[in-house]
């Protein structure tokens, strides 16, 4: 910086300043500590903790079950569990980083689900147009919450809680809690089955599930960081008053967001149906909270604006490998959510102490 | 109130933002009534006034973020309609407000092409919607050392880790950035140390140098008058007078601005 000209004083009571340090708003060039760099680069990784937690159990799991745990088969099995509420969570990061919160998702997932199905059997509909018929109820149930929230503004909580309980009764109602058997969906419509195909590679065994999962978060994290959306998506949760005086349509914004939780989570309805083989209005309870658990042990903020949908992956992979594991040691299953739910603390507290890097 | 007297000195001149009997109301309350608004090519115009004076509905009007009631707005001599912020934006207003308007956890270059990103040419921009995060973080680094605020080294550091006067300084240079004809400034130096203060007066001093005429709003008398070219003074929702701060003290200034004196309509 060169010295500023007008530097010397022009006021009074300036004048005092004539002989105190010239370096105006610089930073600490002492070396920070080690500690002090580990939990900036940790700052700036945001997906980096949940990244470290997933080797690291993987690790201690290897080490303690040997081959049972440490083979292709396993690990593979490990990502089949996970796809659903991989691509669920995907839906949820997004709307998290904005500072929202989507407690529908689930609903949204089966109410499609259950669409697709009945559209093929009970109309006669090509299972194509049905699967397109999900989409659209997915879209349309995302863009009610979205209006009710950016338009009506009304908290994302309470909107998506109401939205929860509607759409998870229209699935009841218009099914008539009617399941469709695997066996005739898989001779008549074997398309909505798709998702549950495998292939292998060797020991390893893939679903399209997985595979739509590991794109649609890959895809996803492209648009998070190198589009215009993507950047504007943060920049609403982190600050939506800032983000709409820097010219980011925000209502647009959020609404758009909703709109493609809603189509993600129809995605998802159809990798449901892949999974459990048939079409159950009653599957999928507990994807919301799930796919929120996910999204916190992947180090995304609560209270938007921050974090990485590859944390996200990370921490639904996490689920899986203490799930596997401890059922593989013979532990009580009850052993799985007290450890999960750990989890879910320890990764909150992570977040609230890289935070403080900023200060 | 005739005012040719006091704006003598630029009367030669042709004002750049003109502002002609604007008129807002929020139900019976009257926040601008009939005021009139000229800011000249490369000055800094002062704009002061007590609380409630309707200082900032004005400017409000003028940066777009409010519609008036009554009354015109002339851009270079053509009349203007601004419907937002992004509006009055796109004819060449920025507007630096208070709270900065910049998103704590995104980048310095992010937060300088926020709303209007830079794309990739060809097909990774067309149809993948690719940024050029190259291209952005080049021109914000040129944007930022032209004004002298290289201080800052990584320009991919979050804003939530810059001072106040660094992010003040952020601000400015994305005002200055995009080829703006007019910069407002709200309340610039409210919220900085005495140091800090002295360096952001610099940085408008700079933008003013480039030729850009910079509206201020501010409480800090010492401030308005050591860099302001002339000085608007708001009264209950209109222009009382302008006065070039060289022929006036502070304290006539206060006076003027509380109704504890009247300002002689033909004083230069």
């Amino acid at each position: 910086m060169s010295e500023p000209v007008a530097s010397t004083p022009h006021n009074d009571y300036e004048k005092v300043l004539k002989d105190s340090s010239k370096d105006v708003a610089s930073f600490d060039h002492d070396t920070p500590s080690a500690l002090h760099k580990f939990r900036h680069f940790l700052h700036s990784n945001p997906s980096a903790v949940s990244l470290i937690v997933l080797v690291v159990s993987l690790i201690v799991f290897g080490l303690t079950l040997g081959g049972k745990f440490f083979s292709a088969f396993s690990l593979t099995l490990i990502l089949q569990q996970v796809a659903i509420t991989g691509i669920v969570g995907a839906a949820q990061s997004l709307v998290i980083m904005t500072a929202g919160i989507d407690l529908s998702v689930g609903a949204i997932m089966v109410l499609s689900s259950v669409v697709m199905g009945q559209f093929t059997f009970r109309y006669g509909l090509p299972p194509e147009l049905a699967i397109l018929c999900g989409f659209a109820t997915g879209a349309l149930c995302g863009f009610i919450n979205g209006v009710l929230i950016a338009r009506v503004k009304l908290p994302p909580f309470i909107v998506t809680l109401g939205m929860w309980q509607i759409v998870l009764a229209s699935n009841f109602l218009y099914s008539a809690n009617e399941t469709i058997r695997a066996q005739e969906i898989e001779t008549t419509a074997p398309i909505l089955q798709f998702f549950g195909e495998t292939f292998r590679i060797g020991g390893a065994v893939f679903t399209y599930g997985v595979i739509a999962m590991i794109l649609l978060v890959g895809v996803l994290w492209y648009v998070l960081n190198h589009t215009a959306w993507g950047r504007h998506l943060y920049a609403v949760g982190d600050d939506p008053e800032a983000a709409d005086l820097s010219g980011v349509n925000v209502q647009r914004m959020l609404i758009s967001v909703y709109v493609l939780s809603g189509v993600i989570c129809a995605l998802a309805g159809w990798a449901l149906i892949g999974r459990i083989g048939s079409v159950s209005p009653t599957a999928g309870q507990f994807a919301n909270i799930e796919s929120i658990t996910a999204v916190v042990i992947g180090g995304i903020s609560l209270f938007g604006g921050r974090g990485s949908i590859l944390g996200m992956m990370f921490g639904a992979l996490i689920v899986g490998v203490f799930s596997l594991g401890l059922r593989l040691l013979g532990t009580d299953v009850q052993w799985t959510y007290l450890l999960i739910g750990v989890l879910i603390i320890v990764a909150v507290a992570a977040d609230q102490w890289i935070r403080k890097a900023s200060r | 109130m005739d005012q040719k007297g006091i704006t003598l000195m630029t009367d030669t001149r042709k004002p750049i933002l003109t502002g002609r009997n604007l008129v807002k109301r929020y139900g019976r309350v009257t926040a601008i009534d009939n005021a009139d608004f000229d800011l000249y090519p490369g000055e800094i115009l002062a704009v002061i006034g007590d609380n409630g004076a309707g200082k900032s509905s004005l400017i409000k009007a003028i940066s777009g973020a409010i519609r008036p009631d009554e009354g015109e707005i002339r851009m270079d001599g053509e009349l203007v309609h601004f419907a937002s912020p992004i509006e009055a934006r796109k004819a060449g207003i920025e507007t630096v407000y208070q709270n900065l308007a910049l998103s704590p956890a995104l980048s310095i270059a992010d937060n300088m092409f926020l709303g209007r990103e830079i794309r990739k040419p060809g097909f990774m921009g067309k149809v993948l919607r690719k940024l050029d995060h190259g291209a952005m973080e080049k021109m914000a680094r040129e944007k930022l050392s032209e004004l002298g605020l290289m201080t800052i080294q990584n320009i991919n550091q979050a804003v939530e880790t810059l001072s106040g006067g660094q992010r003040q300084g952020v601000a400015v240079a994305r005002a200055a950035a995009f080829g703006s004809k007019v910069i407002i400034l709200d309340e610039p130096t409210a919220a900085l140390g005495v140091k800090e203060s002295r360096r952001v007066l610099e940085l408008i001093l700079d933008v003013r140098s480039r030729g850009i005429p910079i509206v201020l709003i501010s409480h800090n008398m010492p401030h308005v008058f050591e860099i302001a070219d002339r000085i608007h003074i708001h009264r209950l929702g209109k222009r009382l007078t302008v006065i070039n701060p060289k022929d006036y003290t502070m304290s006539d200034a206060v006076a003027f601005m509380t109704g504890a004196k009247a300002p002689e309509p033909l004083a230069a």
